[in-house]
């Protein structure tokens, strides 16, 4: 039992440090808060992947109770270390997100057009900006054909972030 | 038709929501991981940067210790001498500067006509847009003219705005002369009714320190009253032995080089500290501390400061030494509030401090930190601003992206960019520290095992780097670790290593003498008077011996002796010291390989 707990105990140390690296490295005027447009960037960076409906409710509840536009890490941290002890918001697994594409792609040609999966991605879900769709196009598109073939572009980004 | 149908398409629609959903999940997540990256790449490349002016304050420390104390050193030669010595009147009058040298009929850059106009800036603009180097006779011409005119100038300049006349304001451009011109192109050229403060650090790092320097005076000679040049930490000539400036006007100019550097060293003397508009907005390149009198600035002889162009504003209150760089100090809200409120000010503009975003607001929108040097660090690492001022209205910022490519990379491979180069000095700052990393290792691996926990690797890589950067986020990318989550510690120094110069040489002294190598480089330079590019090897031991008591530094003197008397080639009782120190680089095994396919997918 004792020895159960010291485990848990080293781990909650270390998810502080990792949680701690992240946030400081955000942390501008190194005073301990962070901008709260960041915040996303900093819990997504830990590993996690909320949606952004989960992320609005995530500000929330680190927010001071009259929103100042910055978090604390005093308020950040506990949120943030129950997040990564019950492993909440878990990555996407390759094959998920294959078949995510396959749905999209009803005609199963291995591929969207551009067109498409610019209908697709601003107008359904939790539509993207016109700066992350250009994004996504910079680097999924082949231009000669002017359509992404998902599959190639997974493994490339899965390559990428390994 | 009919229900079944429509229960269909919803269902279909309900699903391709879904997907839709998770698509974009998972990019959001992956974009915001490459955001992350690049700034991990930024905060290792600015701890860097800091540890390094570090640095260069031992050095400052060091030549005064080497000026007493060395005998050998020719004290009467006026080139060292005159390093050393503030020198309180004009030493050089026109005739040893100017008058001398003559521009031959051959030449095909840039003539310019005393007394200067606005012909004489588009002149040099074209000039330099074709990449010509602007002859001795007109650079020394040129920075004669401007200090004869900044020493007429006051400490802290006084500027008013109206909207008619809108005051533009430019931080650090550090040589890269393409951030000027993008400036020029989107701003329009300085003028009475275009007036622009640069706020120091022109020179230094970049490629083309000496052709903004020049377009800066030249324009300052034109418009005096409407074109405002503050000093920077960077004007300075032990900076400039440094980090690059020196260099590159001893090697664009190999006749003059020498002159132009002495006339600069006064130049500099005589630039303005700060500027001060519409009597409510402060000026300066570095900071302020709770001492910051700036009654007492304004009549100072401004050849002395050294506090103010050094400091960084920091989110906690107080003022503390800035451990960071070695100079100025951190300056808190309190400070900032303080100082504001005692001169009726209601800002402070500042430069110093590369921002990823060109500019930066702290301290509750009193203290604006504007950096003009985009891809400071390495292509894609920051955008460049400039503010626009007129009194009664809120300061508007402009950004820019200077970029060889006509059309951006994609974030992925901009991230990666400055995140392999970030890398790569960082395994070369571990490499110059191999040995006292290992031993820090060994201390804490009582098994002997050749692992250690994550948060012992990360203890002792802070403690012996001395550098604060996130240990834990980085250890992938610098050590291998094993699936129970344990660190290979002698892993990191598996595909890098220092090329030794002599097979006799021991690896501490190999480490001590590429981990210092700048700062030698430097210190033989000085000795070497006559610019020779050879000292003697009675030189080289004195130095020597002189450097490691001072710097502490460990190394058997026999030892160098025997590595200087191998690298004396000629057996002539003379050392190349640029051989001697080039000698001393990191080969990193996989370079070329590392780089993965950046083509498109077909």
């Amino acid at each position: 039992m004792a020895d159960e707990k010291d485990r848990e105990e080293i781990i909650v140390a270390e998810f502080h440090k990792k949680i701690k690296e992240a946030f400081e490295v955000f942390d501008h005027e190194s005073n301990n808060t962070v901008d709260v447009r960041e915040i996303g960037t900093i819990i997504r960076s830990l590993g996690c992947c909320p949606t952004e409906g989960e992320l609005h409710d995530l500000i929330a509840e680190v927010e001071e109770e009259e929103p100042t536009g910055y978090i604390r890490f005093e308020k950040f941290l506990p949120v943030m270390t129950e997040i990564l002890l019950e492993r909440r918001y878990r990555p996407i697994p390759e094959d998920v997100l294959l078949r995510a594409f396959e749905v999209l792609d009803s005609a199963k040609r291995g591929f969207l057009t551009k067109d498409e999966l610019i209908k697709y991605m601003t107008e359904e879900g939790e539509p993207f900006s016109q700066e992350e769709m250009e994004e996504m196009l910079s680097a999924a598109i082949d231009p000669e054909s002017n359509s992404i073939h998902y599959k190639d572009y997974i493994t490339m980004m899965v390559i990428d972030e390994n | 038709m009919g229900c079944s149908s429509s229960s269909t398409k919803t269902r279909k629609s309900e699903t391709s929501l879904k997907a839709a959903l998770i698509i974009q999940n998972w990019f959001r997540g992956y974009k915001a991981r490459l955001k992350a990256r690049q700034h991990y790449a930024l905060t290792i490349f600015q701890s860097i940067e800091y540890a390094d002016e570090q640095g260069q304050m031992q050095l400052s420390s060091f030549f005064s210790f080497m000026f007493e104390n060395y005998a050998h050193v020719h004290k009467e030669e006026l080139e060292l001498r005159h390093q050393f010595l503030e020198s309180e009147q004009d030493t050089w009058d026109r005739h040893d500067y100017v008058d001398l040298i003559d521009v031959p009929d051959s030449y095909n850059g840039p003539r310019l006509q005393f007394p200067l106009t606005c012909t004489d800036i588009d002149l040099l603009l074209e000039a330099f847009k074709e990449q010509q180097v602007l002859h001795a006779h007109y650079v020394l011409e040129v920075l004669f003219e401007t200090k004869k005119v900044l020493k007429q100038m006051p400490n802290f300049t006084h500027v008013q705005t109206s909207p008619s006349k809108e005051l533009t304001i430019c931080g650090d451009l550090h040589g890269k002369l393409d951030d000027l011109f993008m400036i020029f192109y989107k701003n329009g050229l300085p003028s009475e009714s275009n007036p622009y403060v640069f706020n120091g650090d022109f020179v230094d790092r970049g490629q083309y320190s000496i052709e903004i320097l020049m377009i800066l005076c030249v324009s300052f000679l034109v418009y005096p009253n409407d074109l405002h040049l503050n000093r920077g930490n960077h004007e300075d000539f032990m900076m400039n032995l440094r980090y690059g400036f020196t260099k590159e006007i001893l090697h664009k100019y190999k006749l003059h080089g020498k002159k132009i550097l002495q006339i600069l060293e006064e130049l500099y003397a005589w630039l303005p500290i700060g500027t001060i508009v519409d009597n409510e907005i402060l000026v300066i390149h570095g900071g302020i501390s709770e001492t910051t009198d700036l009654n007492l600035l304004h009549r100072v002889e401004r050849n002395k400061i050294i506090d103010i162009l050094w400091s960084d504003p920091r989110g906690k209150n107080g003022c503390f030494p800035n451990t960071g760089r070695g100079g100025g100090c951190y300056f808190g809200p309190d400070v900032t509030s303080k100082i504001l409120n005692k001169y009726q000010l209601k800002m402070l503009i500042r430069s110093h401090e590369c921002k990823p975003e060109g500019y930066e607001i702290c301290h509750d929108g009193k203290v604006v930190t504007i950096f003009s040097a985009s891809n400071y660090y390495e292509e894609g690492s920051n955008r460049g601003a400039y503010i626009k001022l007129c009194s009664g209205t809120a300061p508007r910022f402009f950004q820019y992206q200077v970029t060889k490519a006509t059309c951006f990379q994609p974030l992925r491979q901009r991230v990666y960019t400055v995140e392999s180069s970030a890398l790569k000095i960082l395994k070369e700052r571990m490499i110059s520290r191999k040995s006292d990393l290992t031993h820090a290792f060994q201390l804490q691996d009582h098994r002997k095992s050749g692992k250690l926990s994550l948060s012992q690797w990360a203890f002792c890589m802070e403690k012996i780097l001395g550098l604060n950067l996130p240990w834990r986020t980085l250890s992938s990318n610098l050590v291998n670790i094993d699936k129970n989550g344990n660190v290979e510690y002698m892993s990191s120094f598996q595909n890098i290593h220092i090329e030794k110069p002599v097979q006799e040489a021991h690896s501490t002294l190999v480490e001590t003498l590429y981990r210092y190598r700048s700062d030698l480089e430097i210190i033989f330079n000085a000795i070497d008077t006559d610019h020779s590019g050879l000292i003697s090897m009675e030189e080289f031991r004195a130095t020597w011996k002189l450097f490691s008591s001072h710097y502490n530094v460990l190394i058997d003197d026999s030892q160098v002796n025997k590595l200087a008397n191998i690298m004396d080639l000629n057996k002539d009782g003379s050392i190349d010291f640029n051989e001697f120190l080039k000698a001393f680089y990191v080969v990193h095994r996989y370079e070329g390989l590392m780089r993965p396919d950046v083509t498109n997918l077909v």
